[in-house]
C-alpha cells in the first residue's frame, strides 16, 4: 500500500503544478481577447471616461502580471477573491453552482454507469446477435447527435407531448431531495445517452478481448456457462481499461455541460463560466477553471490508483 | 385633476380605484349616479389581484448587479422598474406620466426644472422618500469617479438642489423641454440615501411595486408585491419569479409547458407556430429599436453626399424586412425617429430600392463603380451579418461592391463601432427625437456615429430642445428628419418590432408600450391574471 501512498502523494504535488500552469494559461489567454471587464458591461455606452472611472475602481488599470500575482498571492491563502463584476465573494457565487453541477453529474453517473456497464457485458455475452447489434446502433447514434439535439429530442417527447418532465431545471437551493431529482431527470438522461455509448463499447471490447485467451478457453472446456465465464472470469481482468473509460466519462459530465446547462436553463458552473468568459471577470474565469482542472486531476488520479488496486500485478509488484 | 375627460381616461387605464374616481368625479360637480355610471363604463377590465407571475427573460447574465448604473439588458432593467421608481414615467401610451414627481415646473426658457416630489412615499424598508434621497440617486450618476452608462445623460446638469424636503430643483446648461423625459430613464432610478449621502443600490430597496425575496443573477429572483405601494392600479401579482431563460427554444417549450406565463423575444422563425398553440398568445409592438448603418462622413468615399445617397438607394429594406425579421417590424426612412415617437415626419417620402438612383448619384459622384468595406457582427443584432452579406448582394447590381468584414462580436462596440468607417449597429431607441438627436446626430456627441456635421441640424437642435409650443416643435424635427434623410451619413433600413408571448390566462391594457420590450419592461408592474 505505501507505493500507492507514494504515487498518490506524487501525483498530487505535480497536479498542484498543472493548476498554476492552468491558472496562468487562462490568465494570459483571458488578457489576450479583446475588451475588458468595463467595456463589455457597459457596451454601446461605454464613454472614455466611464471605462476609466470602472478601471480605476477594480484596480485594472494595474499591469497584468501585478494583477496576476496579488491574485495568486490571495489564492495560496485560500482566498478566491471577489467576482469584478458583482463584488460579491466567489466561494459563495460558486457555492451552489458547484453543488448543482455535482449533483446533474452524479444523478447522470448512477443512471449511466450501471447502464452502460451491464449493456456491454450483455453486448459482449451474446457478441453478433441482433441484441448485440441493437444495442450498439441505438447508443452510437445518441453519441453522434449534437447533446442539444438529444436533448430537444427528449423535451419535445418527455415534456411538450407526454408532460411527464419539466422541460426547464428551475432548481432552487430549498427544494427537496426528491423535487430536485425530478427537476434534473431530462439533463440526466440526455447526458446519459451522450456517455454511455462511450463506456458501453469500451465493456463489450474489452471483455471479448479476453475471450480469446487460453484461460478462458480452459473455463470453457471446462463446462462452465457463458455467464459465469465472463463475470467470474473476464470482467475482473478487465476492469481496469473499463474504469479509465468510466472516470474519464465522469470528469466529461462535470466539465462539459455547458450545453445541456442551456438548454434546459440549469444553474451550474457551466453558465457562469460562459457569462464570466463574456464580460471578462478573469477572477471568476480562475475559480471556475481551476474547480474543472482539479477535475480532472483528480479523476485521474482514482482512474489510476482503481487500476492498479484491480490488477494484482500491479499492486504487489516483484 | 382638469375635467371628467382625464378622469375618465385614469379609470380606463386603471390608474385610479373607485372611491378615488367618486371622490374626484363629485370635486368636479359630477352627481354619484352619473360618475358611478361612467365609472362602469371605464373600468369594465378591471385588472384583479394576486397570483404568481413566472417571467422568462430572454436576457440576463451571472454579472449582473442591482447597481442601475451598469443596467445592459433587457432582464434586469425589468426587475430594476419592479422594484424602483422614478421621478417620471412613459406610460404605455407612449405619454409621460407623474411617478415619484407629482409634478414639474420649467422656467421660461426651459433651462431650470422643478420636480415636486409624491409625499408620504415609503421605501421597502420604511424610509420615507425626500429631497434627498433623489439628489443622492441623481449623484450617482455624475461626477468623476461614477461608471454609470448614463454619466452623458446627466451632463448638461449643472446644479442640483433640493428645495426644501419635497422639491428638486435642475439647473441646466441650455433649454431642455424633453428633461422630465430624461429622468424617466431605466438607469436614473430613486433609491434611498445614507448620511452621506451615498446610494444604497445593493439592497434592492426601492419604491417600487415588488420588494426582493431572492437574487441569483443570471437564473432568477422572486419577489413580493409591496402592499404600501403608492400608485393605485399598478402591481397586482402577489408574487414574481423571474427566471432568465436565454436559449429561445427552451423560453418557448417553457411557455407551451406551462412552466412560465411570459416569454420576451419570441424566435422569428417559428412564432407562426407559437401563435398555433393553444393557451398561448403572441403579441407584437413596434417601438422605437432600430438598425443602422453608419458611415463616417468625414471619410472619403463617404465624405461625399452623392456615394451616401448611392449607398441609401441601394440597399432593398423591404427584402431585408421579410429575411431578417421575417415581416415583424417596419422599415426605415434614413432617419432614427420611429413611428412611436411623437413628432415622427410620416410626410417624408420613403426611400426605396432604385437601382437607377443609385447608379445616376454614383455617376454624380464621379464614379463608375465603388469599392467598400463594411464591418458587422451580430454583436450588432441578431442577423447583423446575414443583413450586411444580403445588402452586398443588393447593391452589387448598382454597381457597388460592399465587402464585408466580418468582425468579433467580443469587444465589438469598444474596437469596431465608431471605429469603423462603415459598421452595422443597433439603437434601444430614446422616448424623445431630442434625445435621439443629440446623442447620435449632434456634432461633438460621443456616440455621434456619422460624424455628421450639419449646421442648420445642430442650429435646429438647439432651438427645438427649448420650445415650449408644439406646432413650432413638430415644424423643426420634421425638418431635422428631412436633413437626415437627404444628407446624413446613416442608413437606416429597419425597425424591429418588439415581439412576445404569454399565457391568455394573463391580460394587460389594450395598448402596451413601445419604448421597451414586454410593454416598456414594466409587465412585473403592468399586467395582471384574468
Amino acid at each position: 500500500m505505501s507505493m500507492i501512498g507514494k504515487l498518490v502523494a506524487q501525483r498530487l504535488a505535480l497536479g498542484l503544478l498543472t493548476l498554476f500552469v492552468v491558472s496562468l494559461i487562462i490568465f494570459l489567454c483571458v488578457e489576450l481577447l479583446p475588451g475588458n471587464l468595463a467595456q463589455e458591461i457597459l457596451g454601446q455606452a461605454a464613454t472614455p471616461e466611464t471605462v476609466a472611472a470602472f478601471n480605476r475602481e477594480l484596480g485594472l488599470d494595474l499591469p497584468p502580471h501585478e494583477r496576476y500575482i496579488a491574485w495568486l498571492l490571495d489564492m495560496t491563502k485560500g482566498d478566491f477573491g471577489r467576482s469584478l463584476a458583482s463584488q460579491r465573494e466567489i466561494s459563495e457565487l460558486l457555492g451552489m453552482r458547484v453543488q448543482n453541477t455535482f449533483f446533474l453529474a452524479t444523478l447522470a453517473a448512477v443512471i449511466a454507469i450501471p447502464l452502460a456497464v451491464t449493456l456491454g457485458i450483455l453486448a459482449a455475452l451474446y457478441r453478433d446477435s441482433w441484441y448485440d447489434r441493437i444495442v450498439n446502433v441505438v447508443t452510437l447514434t445518441s453519441i453522434s447527435f449534437p447533446e442539444f439535439f438529444v436533448a430537444y429530442i427528449l423535451i419535445i417527447v418527455l415534456a411538450v407531448n407526454l408532460g411527464i418532465f419539466p422541460s426547464i431545471s428551475n432548481i432552487s437551493e430549498d427544494l427537496g431531495f426528491w423535487e430536485k431529482v425530478y427537476r434534473s431527470a431530462l439533463p440526466a438522461l440526455t447526458l446519459t445517452l451522450v456517455v454511455v455509448a462511450h463506456m458501453m463499447r469500451m465493456t463489450r471490447a474489452a471483455i471479448i478481448n479476453l475471450l480469446a485467451s487460453p484461460y478462458i478457453e480452459m473455463a470453457r472446456l471446462k463446462g462452465l456457462k457463458p455467464g459465469r465465464i465472463i463475470l467470474k472470469h473476464a470482467l475482473p481482468n478487465a476492469l481496469a481499461p473499463i474504469i479509465n473509460v468510466v472516470v474519464l466519462n465522469l470528469a466529461y459530465l462535470v466539465v462539459g455541460v455547458v450545453l445541456v446547462e442551456v438548454v434546459f436553463v440549469y444553474p451550474g458552473l457551466g453558465q457562469l463560466f460562459v457569462d464570466s468568459v463574456s464580460k471578462r471577470d478573469i477572477p471568476v474565469v480562475q475559480a471556475c477553471s481551476l474547480i474543472f482542472a482539479m477535475t480532472y486531476v483528480l479523476l485521474n488520479l482514482l482512474a489510476d490508483v482503481l487500476s492498479i488496486m484491480s490488477n494484482p500485478r500491479l499492486l504487489h509488484p516483484r | 385633476m382638469k375635467n371628467i375627460n382625464e378622469l375618465t381616461y385614469l379609470a380606463k387605464n386603471s390608474r385610479i380605484t373607485r372611491r378615488d374616481f367618486m371622490a374626484k368625479a363629485s370635486a368636479l360637480g359630477v352627481t354619484a349616479a352619473v360618475a358611478s355610471t361612467v365609472w362602469a363604463g371605464s373600468a369594465k377590465a378591471a385588472p384583479k389581484k394576486g397570483g404568481k407571475f413566472r417571467y422568462g427573460a430572454s436576457h440576463g447574465n451571472t454579472t449582473d448587479t442591482l447597481d442601475p448604473g451598469t443596467f445592459n439588458n433587457g432582464g434586469i432593467i425589468h426587475q430594476g422598474f419592479g422594484m424602483r421608481n422614478h421621478l417620471s414615467e412613459v406610460d404605455n401610451d407612449g405619454s409621460l406620466v407623474p411617478d415619484l414627481a407629482e409634478g414639474w415646473e420649467a422656467s421660461d426658457d426651459a433651462s431650470e426644472w422643478v420636480f415636486t416630489l409624491r409625499k408620504g412615499v415609503e421605501f421597502h424598508n420604511g424610509k420615507t422618500l425626500d429631497a434627498n434621497d433623489v439628489i443622492a440617486s441623481m449623484n450617482h450618476h455624475r461626477g468623476k469617479d461614477t461608471k454609470s452608462a448614463a454619466k452623458p445623460l446627466l451632463a448638461p446638469v449643472t446644479e442640483l438642489r433640493a428645495d426644501g424636503k419635497n422639491k428638486v430643483v435642475f439647473k441646466l446648461a441650455g433649454g431642455s423641454a424633453d428633461f422630465p423625459y430624461t429622468v424617466s430613464d431605466y438607469h436614473l432610478a430613486i433609491m434611498p440615501a445614507d448620511k452621506e449621502g451615498k446610494v444604497d443600490w445593493r439592497s434592492g430597496v426601492g419604491t417600487g411595486g415588488y420588494i426582493k425575496q431572492s437574487f441569483e443573477p443570471g437564473v432568477r429572483a422572486t419577489y413580493k408585491r409591496n402592499p404600501n405601494y403608492f400608485k393605485a392600479g399598478r402591481a397586482h401579482f402577489d408574487e414574481v419569479e423571474f427566471l432568465t431563460i436565454t436559449d429561445v427554444v427552451a423560453r418557448t417549450t417553457a411557455l407551451s409547458t406551462g412552466e412560465v406565463d411570459a416569454m420576451s423575444r419570441c424566435d422569428l422563425k417559428t412564432v407562426h407556430l407559437l401563435k398555433r398553440r393553444k393557451g398561448v398568445k403572441v403579441e407584437e409592438v413596434t417601438g422605437t429599436l432600430h438598425y443602422t448603418i453608419p458611415m463616417h462622413t468625414d471619410v472619403a468615399p463617404f465624405d461625399n453626399n452623392d456615394v451616401r445617397l448611392a449607398l441609401k438607394y441601394a440597399i432593398d429594406r423591404e427584402a431585408l424586412l421579410q429575411i431578417i425579421l421575417k415581416g415583424h417590424g417596419v422599415v426605415g426612412n434614413d432617419h432614427p425617429i420611429s413611428t412611436a415617437n411623437r413628432y415622427h415626419a410620416g410626410d417624408l417620402p420613403q426611400r426605396k430600392y432604385d437601382l437607377d438612383k443609385a447608379k445616376f448619384h454614383l455617376k454624380k459622384a464621379g464614379l463608375s463603380s465603388l469599392s467598400v468595406n463594411l464591418s458587422a457582427a451580430d454583436a450588432a443584432f441578431v442577423g447583423a451579418v446575414d443583413a450586411a452579406v444580403l445588402y452586398k448582394e443588393q447593391a452589387a447590381k448598382a454597381g457597388i461592391n460592399i465587402n464585408v468584414v466580418r468582425e468579433p462580436s467580443d469587444g465589438y462596440w469598444s474596437n469596431v463601432w465608431l471605429k469603423k468607417p462603415w459598421s452595422m449597429v443597433y439603437w434601444g431607441g430614446r422616448p424623445t427625437e431630442d434625445m435621439m438627436f443629440s446623442q447620435s446626430l449632434a456634432e461633438g456627441a460621443d456616440w455621434n456615429e456619422s460624424h455628421f456635421s450639419h449646421k442648420r441640424f445642430n442650429e435646429l437642435l438647439v432651438k427645438a430642445r427649448a420650445e415650449l409650443d408644439e406646432a413650432k416643435r413638430r415644424a423643426m424635427y420634421v425638418e431635422m428628419q428631412t436633413i437626415v434623410n437627404q444628407v446624413g451619413g446613416t442608413v437606416v433600413p429597419l425597425f424591429a418590432n418588439y415581439v412576445f408571448a404569454m399565457s391568455d390566462k394573463v391580460h394587460h391594457d389594450p395598448k402596451m408600450a413601445g419604448n421597451w420590450d414586454m410593454d416598456g419592461d414594466k409587465a412585473m408592474e403592468r399586467w395582471w391574471f384574468g
